[in-house]
């Protein structure tokens, strides 16, 4: 067991953790934050994608050790109390999500990327957003909803 | 994934002292994309998992005489380098090639050396820019070339107490262009149903003074290309001269087949990609006006 200390949504968190524990079991079990999804468990589809000190990573790949004095943001983290995050806006007014499984993933995904490059081309977003899967296959309107919050215009 | 103690050295020389000590019964974790998986597969067990996250040294990218890149320099930094993109393009462009964004904030390049899966992208871009590997232990400090590192299915020459902590890129020959290409039938993030990294260097009355080209997802190691390489040396920079090289890639590889294509597909993709990774190569060594 290790003592972890790090910050997640803001929030100082202290947790002893197995040193096999992984950072997805960690929010989800640990800590509750049951919206980090898991789907593959190989890192491939990016149901569970967290920022880790504002890089995307694959919480299912990750271990909870290496969040050790670092700061995570998960979807619980986006808003700032009732007020959405614009992403989660532009998702709802465009309709970025059908069953709603791989968006904590696509909106935390989508937020790397608008920090990172906050006026991307759509073609941008398409490479950045290649590895988020939607099974509903609804990626015509989750890139029309980041291109939408990142304020994009054309093509 | 089976239980394992976490250590957490401070320093180098705690890392080496603690591989030294568990040596077999450890694994080093940088990224851990290819850790993670494998313990979850159960195809490592390791009792020991020694993380190299604090050693942050060894994540810096200095340019000076060609690069030195510290092994735990993840894949998104060096796609974002300006120094990587101005001294060595083609590992640029190779790790931009690699899986998805979330996987190349992870991924380090010195874990890729060592984990020696023969489908990822940077080794044969290591080994067709001329790179070397450092690896240290207490025992002392040698530098392997990129293309005697790798020596069979996820193996590599290196000792259970030595971890890879640089890799180095000597400068580009004069007249030299590059380029990477990743043969992706199915969806972007997948590995290569074949990879070829190429560098063609021409003198000034065009023909080629040197060709280096090698492949990923070819073989059970990523693959130099030698045949090809000699079938061009002194030739003219022409697409006949890459056509009937490209052709000799057959003599260096094995490929086997997956669900990303047969044996006899893959080798058909091979001499045709390594004919367009040389063209593309040559027109970029050509100056701006061939830059695409």
């Amino acid at each position: 067991m290790r003592s972890l200390k790090l910050t997640v949504n803001g929030t100082p968190v202290v947790r002893e953790v197995a040193d096999n524990r992984l950072l997805v079991d960690f929010l989800r079990e640990d800590l509750k934050l049951t919206g980090t999804k898991e789907s593959c468990g190989v890192g491939v589809c990016g149901a569970c994608t967290v920022l880790l000190n504002g890089n995307p990573i694959s919480a299912c790949l990750a271990l909870a050790v290496h969040a050790d004095g670092g700061q995570v943001t998960t979807i619980e983290g986006v808003a700032e109390g009732d007020r959405l995050h614009p992403l989660q806006e532009a998702f709802l007014a465009h309709g970025g999500f059908q069953c709603g499984i791989c968006t904590p993933g696509q909106i935390l995904a989508a937020k790397a990327l608008l920090e990172a490059n906050p006026h991307p081309t759509r073609a941008e977003i398409q490479h950045w957003m290649m590895g988020n899967l939607c099974r509903c296959t609804g990626y015509y309107k989750i890139i029309e909803s980041i291109a939408a919050a990142a304020g994009a215009t054309g093509t | 994934m089976t239980p394992f103690t976490y250590l957490e050295p401070a320093s180098l020389e705690e890392a080496l002292a603690l591989l030294a000590q568990h040596g077999d019964e450890a694994k080093l974790i940088a990224g851990g994309t290819g850790l993670v998986n494998m313990m979850k597969q159960r195809l490592v067990r390791p009792e020991f998992v020694i993380g190299l996250r604090a050693l942050k040294p060894l994540a810096d990218i200095a340019e000076h005489d060609g690069l030195r890149i510290g092994a735990l320099a993840t894949l998104r930094s060096l796609e974002s380098s300006a120094a990587v993109r101005r001294a060595a393009p083609l590992l640029a462009e190779a790790c931009h090639h690699v899986a998805t964004v979330r996987v190349r904030s992870m991924a380090t390049l010195g874990g890729a050396m060592a984990h020696a899966d023969p489908n990822l992208d940077t080794p044969p871009a290591l080994i067709a820019l001329d790179g070397q590997i450092v690896a240290r232990s207490r025992r002392g400090e040698r530098k392997i070339e990129a293309d005697r590192f790798f020596t069979g299915y996820f193996e590599t020459v290196l000792e259970p107490d030595e971890i890879v902590t640089e890799i180095l890129i000597p400068a580009q020959p004069a007249g030299s262009g590059t380029a990477f290409l990743k043969f992706l039938p199915a969806t972007h993030d997948d590995y290569a149903t074949v990879s070829v990294a190429a560098r063609v260097a021409l003198r000034a009355d065009g023909s080629i003074a040197e060709a280096r080209v090698a492949l990923g997802a070819s073989a059970t190691v990523p693959v130099r290309a030698t045949a090809v390489e000699a079938a061009l040396a002194g030739k003219t920079s022409d697409e006949t001269s890459f056509h009937d090289a490209a052709a000799l890639v057959l003599r260096s590889i094995d490929p086997i087949a997956d669900f990303r294509g047969s044996a006899d597909y893959k080798r058909k993709m091979a001499v045709v990609h390594v004919r367009r990774a040389l063209t593309e190569a040559a027109a970029r060594a050509r100056g701006p006006a061939d830059n695409r």
